[in-house]
């Protein structure tokens, strides 16, 4: 659904299908850059997920050519099977009617030896081919989802989840279904036909002169159906992702989904939503329901136009009957496999249009990149000296939300940041974790520019903490040790003692080998916000950045983790962003934000004495207090 | 990761009947296409005669005109043929265009059943399974059925009619090479039964593996950020890249298990056709059969290569989808446990009083040992607004998530006006009650459709007084105003901007019962005035339940209970409790740093919903 310039969405177009999403405010929300429907940019597409298959088979070569040589020997062993027919017929039985068994045997022999290589080779090719298919497919999806964890908060954000789920999920599967069941047949088909072209050539010019008649109309056929086929499975592919995206959302939000009853709409659009997978999928089912039986139909034709000139030739002597019944047993080789080769046609068109995805999300380039050239960030106490160089940056090109930011925090300084929302508080956090780059200047930690430093040390320095704290599945040591996977128990055990979460981890069912997604297991929000306090101190950063991460909690469990941050945050840098004056005021100096600019810098107490917003803000919070 | 041990589709298949039981249980969706089906049946075997036909002509033109140089003959024959041919092209296009809409058009009903039982099924059914095994199972899981519905089970039937077929002309044509032919089906028997069974095992392992696989992506998806800020790229990668080994060595196993089998079904009709022609020949020699007869024979055989190759194909498939099937009916075989019961009434909104009583409420979560909440006693008189107070994990939001049922007390009862929740309908108790989470839950919708949730009739004002009171007129300053799409595609909203759109959420169509999670904990000092302000308004109309965590926000409430270790250990006025429960007040006095004393004796015993505001606030 690409997005159109005007303020509102097209109306009256399938309200139901369309409507509901709302406008997205990234144009490109729905895919990723390289997909668009220009000619050009599929064109480009298919440059790209053809050097993607390139670069896949690359380190195969080897087994390649093996699987090859045998599917030739298979190929060859099969073709044997009618010309042994011919020779038999034309000269096994007239030596056999004089009672020379000879030619027959031979014949026989050959047959058999036909057979055991043609069961020898397809066992050695299919097990070869799968192989080969299943190290490709390996070897591709660890490539997308190395890329996708490459790629910046930024696409993720536009990307959304359920899409980059359906990317690894169906149109991986996809290209499986090809390498399960198709290669081998769309391979050996290509390859009888031209084998069979070549036999039909050398056994009877005229008849195969006859015969190469059809050609025309199958490739035609051929390409009218490779084109169209190509668009109708791009199709089924965008709508299938958003047949995924919906069904994730709406699972992850069941709660929400139930108790606003929800259910039925979200009904309607699932049904409107498989509905509209259901139709493009039909359409590219139809489109080979219409060419397997045209290219039968030219098959047909040409047996029985074969038939009667054959028929007619050998009448006249001018061809052998034996040939002539070879040459009808190879026509049947001829086209049967070409009906094959739609059955797998499908197949193949399906996983081509999922590689282009796949393509499309490899070409994305990540906003946030290694550096080519890193600088390493000095070591030694006393660090984390963060400045913000006339940092402008916006998520959008026309909204600036930051505009030409100055700002120096000394290393081990705690700086509060407040502000209303969209001030920007949030920004200058993601800046320092580098989930994004600045549009302008430079962030500068110790001296370096993030841009320049590698993401492993960056991740050593700085660690965000953000109100998301997301929990894996595993056990609630696991995700603790998330912080510093080289961890044992006893640094574990200590991190969550040091922020006051040992005892409720203590008394969950497992104490700390608790799965968190496991029934029992599941954790109330101020809990999880406690393991990821535990995580973060594990993690034992340069740069701390707590963005709303005590929300959740307890005034006495905050009072504790609070506590704790006094110690944590004496020798490092902090930047804490919080609603609540209490964590405010244990900064060590406060920053009043608004629209992007600093409006008051300053000590907390100095500036709840001066008459500015703080100021103002510190009263109402004190008068709130009962 | 893998599921639940009680989910556990493995205990359960082993346990399990018939390998296609819950295959067949499927039938229902194929029933609206039973006339289809057949008219496929007619046109496949209709063009499989015709095709059959076609060497029985050429036998025809070898042995008649051929033989007897009759020209005449030959071109009546070839037409003969060509007619054939046609027809048979034309039947398959019959058949395949067919086939298409109903294989499709199944494919989608099952899936809307699924998703709509998933969306019946408790929370904590999703608590349980992960996401991602649930999407396998609509995604892969369907259309390995859809493929064997439609495709294999019918060239399973047409396969076999042909070869049936194919050796009664052969028998008749020349009964001891037929009968042999015949006996070759027997080798065909044992090698696909004996790859069935290696199949199915294989299959329902690959099958899992891929949901593994799916949960692990969807997992990562949800958490990226957290990832990022870790950098923890390496050892996530490194935790797929295990999966994904496992999912390729299976399917390294299964190619094996193709491999050998296919090749197998290949030597045995090979094998058959190298004595077939020997024998045929030897016979054509003494004049037992035509060199036509002889032709045709050979060309009927090679009909039998397709259907006996693809025996290999159509049993994988079928075993695939016996294993999906499995799959699937495990989660519509979960009894969706909290339903409307026998005889459930629907309450008007206008006709509730809204008194919301817990009565010796216990609660536990299935499996576990402990429970969460015990002996809950508790009245919410009509228009009261009660706050609850306790500890991180002490059971506040499992509290709260009873009221719309999206977990059933364990004993005891809740009930609304005198009615057990569980006797009323559910879609009206969950109109009733407006609620808003801890964790603001957005999706990538429009905003309209984010706050109308399950009212898509919600009228525009009823949407601006909502905005309005969560302070959340911001959204009409958004780029699309109410149509921008917001959740995880759209803008990313801050913190307080999704919890003041889960708020408008919760009290548009003024509920009578409002449920709120800690509503104002995102939210600036300044903003939370204005929000309760607002809200206070509102919740002189409702009976609301609030779980709280700031002193400030108590204002809101007209009572307080203390829940401790999921257990009501005191409730009061705030004041009350302050001054009396060590206790409440180690949980909700003001910070040390600010720490002046409670106005002890402030409350009388008596109080008043409306008085009460107004002590907390001296």
């Amino acid at each position: 659904m690409s997005v159109p310039e005007q303020a509102e969405p097209p109306p009256e177009e399938e309200p139901e299908l369309t409507r509901w999403r709302g406008t997205a405010t990234d144009p490109e929300a729905d895919r990723s850059r390289a997909e668009d429907t220009s000619p050009e940019a599929v064109a480009r597409l298919r440059r790209l997920s053809r050097t993607l298959l390139g670069g896949l088979l690359r380190p195969h070569r080897r087994r390649l050519a093996a699987a090859v040589a045998l599917l030739l020997a298979q190929n060859a062993a099969a073709m044997a099977g009618p010309y042994l027919v011919m020779i038999g017929i034309d000269r096994a039985i007239p030596p056999l009617r004089a009672g020379d068994a000879g030619p027959l045997v031979a014949v026989a022999g050959a047959f058999a030896v036909a057979s055991v290589t043609e069961y020898a080779a397809r066992r050695g090719f299919l097990t070869l081919s799968a192989r080969i298919g299943q190290a490709v497919l390996l070897d591709l999806r660890q490539r997308v989802f190395g890329h996708f964890l490459r790629l910046s908060v930024g696409f993720h954000e536009r990307y959304t989840s359920g899409r980059m789920v359906s990317r690894l999920t169906s149109d991986l599967d996809s290209i499986a279904e090809l390498v399960d069941g198709g290669i081998d047949n769309l391979v050996l088909a290509g390859l009888s036909i031209l084998s069979v072209a070549a036999i039909l050539l050398w056994l009877d010019l005229p008849l195969a002169a006859v015969t190469l008649f059809a050609f025309p109309f199958l490739f035609s056929l051929s390409r009218w159906f490779a084109r169209s086929s190509a668009s109708a499975y791009r199709r089924t592919r965008d709508a299938v992702a958003l047949v995924i995206v919906h069904f994730v959302e709406s699972m992850r939000g069941i709660r929400a989904v139930q108790a606003f009853r929800r259910e039925p709409r979200n009904q309607r659009i699932f049904v409107a939503l498989g509905d509209d997978y259901r139709r493009s999928s039909l359409h590219a089912f139809r489109l080979i329901a219409t060419y397997s039986p045209a290219i039968k139909l030219i098959g047909n034709v040409t047996v029985a136009v074969v038939l009667c000139y054959g028929g007619w030739r050998v009448l006249g002597g001018q061809t052998e009957i034996g040939v002539l019944a070879a040459f009808l047993l190879y026509l049947r080789r001829f086209f049967e496999p070409m009906q094959e080769l739609s059955q797998f046609y499908n197949s193949l068109q399906s996983a081509t249009a999922a590689l282009e995805k796949l393509a499309g999300v490899l070409d994305e380039r990540p906003a946030v990149a290694e550096p080519t050239r890193p600088t390493p960030l000095p070591t030694g106490p006393g660090r984390g000296e963060l400045i913000f160089r006339s940092v402008g940056f916006g998520y959008r090109a026309d909204t600036p939300i930051l505009r030409r930011l100055e700002l120096t925090v000394p290393a081990g300084q705690t700086v509060a940041l407040i502000g209303p929302t969209g001030a920007g508080k949030s920004t200058i956090a993601k800046l320092v974790a580098r989930f994004h780059d600045p549009d302008t200047g430079a962030v500068r930690l110790d001296g370096v520019d993030l841009r320049d430093v590698r993401d492993a040390d960056l991740r050593r320095a700085v660690v965000l903490v953000t109100q998301e704290n997301h929990l894996f599945s595993g056990t609630v040591a696991e995700n603790i040790r998330f912080g510093c996977p080289g961890a044992d128990d006893a640094a574990v055990q200590a991190a969550a003692r040091a922020i006051g979460a040992h005892d409720f981890i203590a008394a969950l069912p497992e104490g700390y080998a608790t799965q968190v997604h496991r029934r029992g297991g599941r954790l109330s929000a101020g809990q999880r916000q406690l393991v990821a306090f535990a995580r973060a101190f594990l993690a034992d950063p340069t740069v701390l950045i707590l963005d709303e991460a005590t929300s959740s909690l307890d005034v006495p469990t905050e009072r504790l983790v609070q506590r704790a941050l006094g110690t944590i945050l004496r020798d490092r840098t902090a930047l804490v962003i919080a609603h609540r004056l209490s964590t405010v005021e244990t900064a060590d100096r406060v920053l009043v934000l608004d629209g992007g600019r600093v409006v008051e810098d300053g000590p907390p107490a100095v500036l709840a004495e001066a008459d500015g917003r703080y100021a103002a803000l510190h009263r109402q919070w004190r008068e709130s207090l009962v | 990761m893998p599921v639940e041990s009680d989910g556990d589709p493995a205990a359960r298949a082993a346990a399990g009947t018939h390998p296609v039981h819950n295959l067949w249980r499927l039938r229902p969706y194929l029933r609206p296409y039973a006339a289809e089906f057949v008219w496929l049946l007619v046109a496949g075997l209709a063009g499989t005669a015709a095709g059959i036909a076609v060497p029985l002509v050429v036998q025809r033109v070898v042995d008649g005109p051929v033989a007897r140089h009759e020209t005449a003959g030959l071109l009546q024959l070839g037409g003969l043929a060509l007619l054939l041919g046609v027809v048979e092209a034309v039947l398959i296009f019959i058949r395949r265009w067919v086939q298409s809409s109903s294989a499709v058009g199944m494919e989608a009903a099952l899936r809307a059943d699924v998703y709509a039982h998933l969306q019946r099924l408790p929370t904590n059914f999703h608590d349980r399974w992960q996401s991602g095994q649930l999407l396998s199972r609509i995604t892969s899981d369907l259309s390995v059925i859809r493929r064997f519905l439609s495709f294999g089970v019918f060239f399973l039937v047409l396969n076999l009619t042909t070869y049936v077929v194919v050796v009664v002309l052969l028998i008749n044509l020349h009964p001891a090479l037929g009968v042999l032919v015949a006996a070759s089906a027997v080798p065909l028997l044992l090698i696909s039964r004996r790859f069935g069974r290696h199949y199915h095992a294989a299959s329902r392992r690959m099958q899992d593996q891929q949901g593994d696989v799916a949960t692990l992506v969807e997992e990562t998806a949800q958490g990226l950020r957290t990832m990022k800020a870790y950098g923890r790229g390496p050892e996530l990668a490194a935790r797929f890249a295990g999966a994904a080994r496992r999912l390729h060595d299976t399917g390294v196993g299964k190619g094996r298990l193709l491999a050998n089998t296919s090749a197998l079904l290949d030597l045995v009709p090979n094998v058959t056709l190298g004595v077939v022609l020997a024998a045929g020949a030897a016979a054509a020699a003494q004049g037992a059969l035509t060199i036509g007869e002889l032709v045709a024979f050979v060309s009927l055989q090679l009909m039998l290569i397709w259907p006996v190759q693809s025996l290999g194909w159509i049993i994988a498939n079928g075993q695939e989808a016996a294993t999906a099937a499995d799959r699937i009916q495990e989660v519509l075989d979960t009894p969706p446990e909290i339903v409307d019961s026998p005889g459930a009434v629907a309450l008007p909104r206008d006709a509730v009083h809204g008194r919301l009583r817990f009565e010796r409420v216990a609660f536990s979560y299935p499996g576990a040992t402990t429970g969460v909440l015990r002996e809950i006693d508790l009245t919410i008189e009509p228009g009261e607004t009660l706050a609850l107070v306790g500890a991180t994990g002490s059971g506040k939001s499992t509290l709260l998530s009873l009221v719309p049922r999206l977990h059933d007390v364990t004993t005891g009862r809740i009930t609304l006006d005198g009615h057990d929740l569980r006797e009323l309908r559910l879609a009206s108790l969950r109109r009733l009650v407006g609620v808003a989470f801890e964790e603001p839950t957005l999706f990538s919708m429009s905003v309209r459709e984010n706050l109308t949730l399950g009212r898509p009739d919600a009228g525009d004002d009823e949407i601006r007084a909502a905005l309005a009171l969560a302070q959340a007129d911001f959204a009409y300053d958004l780029p699309w105003g109410l149509a921008t799409r917001v959740g995880e595609q759209g803008l990313s909203l801050s913190g307080g901007q999704r919890q003041r759109l889960a708020l408008a959420r919760a009290v548009l169509g003024r509920p009578a019962v409002l449920v709120l999670d800690d509503p104002l904990s995102a939210l600036d000092v300044h903003t939370e005035a204005l929000v309760e302000a607002a809200l206070r308004r509102v919740l002189r109309d409702s009976t609301a339940l609030l779980v709280v965590h700031r002193p400030s926000t108590i204002a809101l409430a007209d009572r307080v209970a203390l829940l401790e270790d999921g257990r009501i250990t005191a409730t009061g006025r705030h004041s009350e409790l302050l001054a009396t429960v060590p206790a409440y007040r180690a949980l909700l006095a003001a910070e040390p740093t600010v720490g002046h004393p409670p106005p002890a004796g402030a409350s009388g015993p008596s109080s008043s919903p409306s008085d009460g505001w107004g002590l907390v606030r001296s």
